[in-house]
């Protein structure tokens, strides 16, 4: 690819994912609405709302903009950027089909868990610069959670790796062309699960949301923003979340493999599913204590993720 | 310098929850001290929801007060309008008809279930967050309670502050086919009931969450004051409706459930146990509703009309929350001399102080949610 290639190839990829984590908002809306017994958003561009995700982008840029007067004004106003950037800059490395990949390295896999722990660190900014009590206790307890998760998130992302014998996407994918991984007997599943609740703990998802914890931190890190500023919060969230769908329908569920239809339909359909079943996580569970979180990684995840680590190389090495 | 860095490695972050806070279940600040996320120390202030009603009650004629005092604690209406005209009942010696009796338990259990539902929905709230498991429930628990609140409009034409009580009686008779509706609604809400009450002790991180979390120890209920769930979930056999019947509490068969560790899962409980208890309750006294008039005085034209004799007199009904109670003083006018009215919530949340510290931050709101206060009803 040339650079002008590779500038206007981001381009497009950067306005599709804006999109379609735009109307994921409205996705989670209805989701959560059926779940719950209601209808969802319906008014707002009948039938069913379609037109929400745009009339809510609409509300929060006409807003105004408020730095509040005792925050560090530089730190505050960066926190949302970082956010969103590194959110949007895992996308890079994630192959939408089996040839289409903006940046194709061979260390992929560890460029992407690299930038999504990077996130935090806007998080923990915001929390900091805010100059707010509920912030600050918000801020300490997303780098507490980050340190800890990173952990069995690491462990869990690296048995696909195993398998597959690379650390590039491309010959993940090439790699499940027999079986996916999640099918692998009890070290696939044992691996997908917990990097989806290792995932979870990462992307602030109930059960894990301890840094918004709305019932005790009010709002957590966010809770002195709003307007564009507390959009780009939410942007970075959804997306940070659509980036660990792909991730898990390309690392488990084979990626674009797939019978019949082509490869962009198939990961489509996989990172919907994954997306659901984030959102029915969500909607069905309470939130855990700190401690009890901290409790379920070392003494429960952090184990599981490393005996399995190593049942997976012993049997490549041993089927070898 | 060397004390500055001392200073800030055991500082205490003190922190101000409320008044306007999402789940301090209306206006009440706490101020926590924090070290690190335990609390150490804990201050309630309230007041914030403080309408006079007392005071009010000395400028108006008795049979305006009932409605007033609905407005008290606002979840569970009838129960406090009924303990203020038992108390007037008492006073002017005013005999109430079996029927009435009747219609009053009924309608008090029923509101005992919306209450309990809206409890057990924000409580959802307050351990999975308005934006998660929790709000599921809640709105499952307001779907319920909406049948509730539908019987409640069809018999008195009011939702939810239903001014069925008046001295003497009840306001409204039952229509035909009344009881053909409570049956069916209380058929569907054993099954939500039962539903939830899989779903949740089966969940464990509800289990986690408040399990061992807030024992509130026997002595220390009965010190402050406790009464109701709070008190029965530490082990007291306590219950109004069973211990001093009142209305026709004494004609039905019920149990009183009790729970043992006093945590805020007891209190979980035995509020659920309740719900099945009312739910048998209002089905004995809609099949043995007796014939008859539902008041003994006529509906009133000129309040200023009805005098007490002078004297005094209490009367105490087991509201969702508890032993509420009405004391009244009366100098023989149509107005009262003075009402003091004790509200359970005041008494229960009076706990916190005492078992708070120690806890991390979230349980602080598991353990104010448990205690199910009401700030229109502490406050007054």
């Amino acid at each position: 690819m040339t650079f002008a290639e590779s500038v206007s190839h981001g381009a497009i990829l950067l306005g599709a994912i804006i999109g379609v984590v735009t109307y994921l908002t409205w996705v989670e809306r209805k989701f959560s609405g059926r779940l719950q017994s209601r209808i969802g958003p319906y008014l707002v561009g009948r039938p069913h709302g379609w037109l929400q995700p745009i009339a809510d982008a609409l509300k929060l840029l006409s807003k105004e903009d408020i730095t509040p007067t005792k925050t560090d004004r530089f730190l505050f106003n960066l926190a949302p950027i970082w956010v969103v950037v590194m959110s949007l800059l895992g996308f890079a490395f994630l192959p939408l089909t089996i040839n289409w990949v903006l940046v194709n390295i061979d260390l992929g896999l560890l460029y992407f868990s690299a930038i999504g722990s990077l996130i935090v660190i806007g998080v923990f900014i915001a929390g900091w610069a805010s100059n707010n009590k509920y912030a600050l206790l918000s801020a300490l307890r997303a780098a507490a959670q980050i340190v800890a998760y990173e952990v069995p998130l690491l462990l869990s992302l690296l048995v696909p790796a195993v398998l597959a014998g690379s650390l590039n996407f491309q010959d993940i994918i090439l790699a499940q062309e027999k079986y996916w991984f999640i099918l692998f007997p009890v070290v696939g599943q044992i691996s997908g699960i917990t990097f989806l609740l290792a995932a979870l703990a990462e992307g602030n998802r109930i059960p894990f949301d301890l840094s918004e914890a709305e019932s005790e931190l009010v709002a957590g890190f966010n809770i002195e923003y709003s307007g564009m500023k507390f959009a780009y919060f939410y942007l970075g969230e959804y997306a940070h979340l659509l980036a660990v769908s792909i991730l898990v329908s390309i690392l488990f569920l084979g990626g674009p493999l797939g019978p019949l239809l082509s490869g962009g339909v198939w990961i489509a359909l996989k990172t919907l599913i994954v997306f659901l079943i984030v959102l029915w996580i969500r909607w069905s569970f309470l939130r855990l204590r700190i401690d009890q979180m901290m409790m379920l990684n070392w003494k429960v995840l952090v184990p599981l993720t490393l005996g399995n680590l190593l049942v997976a190389g012993l049997w490549v090495s041993l089927s070898r | 310098m060397e004390e500055r860095v001392i200073e800030r490695e055991f500082g205490e972050l003190a922190i101000n929850m409320g008044p306007q806070h999402p789940s301090t279940h209306g206006v009440f600040r706490l101020e926590l001290h924090l070290r690190g996320e335990t609390v150490v120390k804990v201050t309630p202030h309230i007041g914030y929801l403080h309408r006079g009603v007392e005071k009010l009650s000395e400028t108006l004629e008795y049979d305006m007060l009932p409605p007033i005092y609905e407005r008290d604690d606002y979840l569970s209406p009838t129960a406090n309008s009924l303990a203020f005209v038992l108390a007037v009942e008492k006073l002017a010696g005013i005999e109430v008809p079996r029927r009435a009796n009747y219609l009053r338990v009924i309608t008090a259990e029923l509101q005992r279930l919306a209450s309990h539902l809206v409890w057990l929905g924000t409580f959802g709230l307050d351990l999975g967050g308005s934006l998660g498991g929790g709000s599921t429930l809640f709105l499952y628990c307001f779907r319920e309670r909406e049948r509730i609140m539908d019987l409640m409009e069809t018999l008195t034409g009011t939702r939810f502050h239903t001014n069925m009580n008046q001295i003497g009686g009840v306001r409204y008779d039952v229509y035909d086919g009344f009881d053909r509706d409570v049956f069916k609604t209380l058929d569907y809400l054993e099954k939500r009931i039962s539903e939830y009450k899989e779903m949740l002790e089966n969940n464990p991180i509800f289990l986690e969450r408040t399990k061992d979390v807030g024992i509130v120890p026997q002595e220390l209920a009965k010190e402050v004051g406790a009464s109701g769930p709070v008190l029965r979930a530490s082990g007291v056999a306590y219950d109004i409706r069973k211990n001093k019947p009142y209305s026709a509490y004494q004609e039905f068969n019920f149990q009183v459930p009790v729970g043992n560790k006093g945590d805020a899962y007891d209190r979980y409980t035995v509020r659920l146990k309740e719900m099945k208890e009312s739910l048998s309750i209002v089905r004995q006294s809609l099949g043995g509703l007796p014939e008859g008039p539902i008041h003994s005085r006529k509906p009133v034209k000129t309040p200023s009309l009805f005098k007490t004799p002078k004297g005094e007199a209490y009367a105490a009904v087991e509201s969702p929350r508890g032993e509420l109670g009405v004391f009244l003083v009366s100098d023989g006018s149509s107005k009262p001399y003075r009402v003091k009215v004790r509200s359970p919530s005041f008494s229960n949340i009076a706990i916190i102080p005492h078992i708070l510290p120690g806890h991390l931050v979230a349980d602080a709101v598991t353990i104010l949610g448990s205690l199910d206060p009401v700030f229109g009803d502490v406050d007054r």
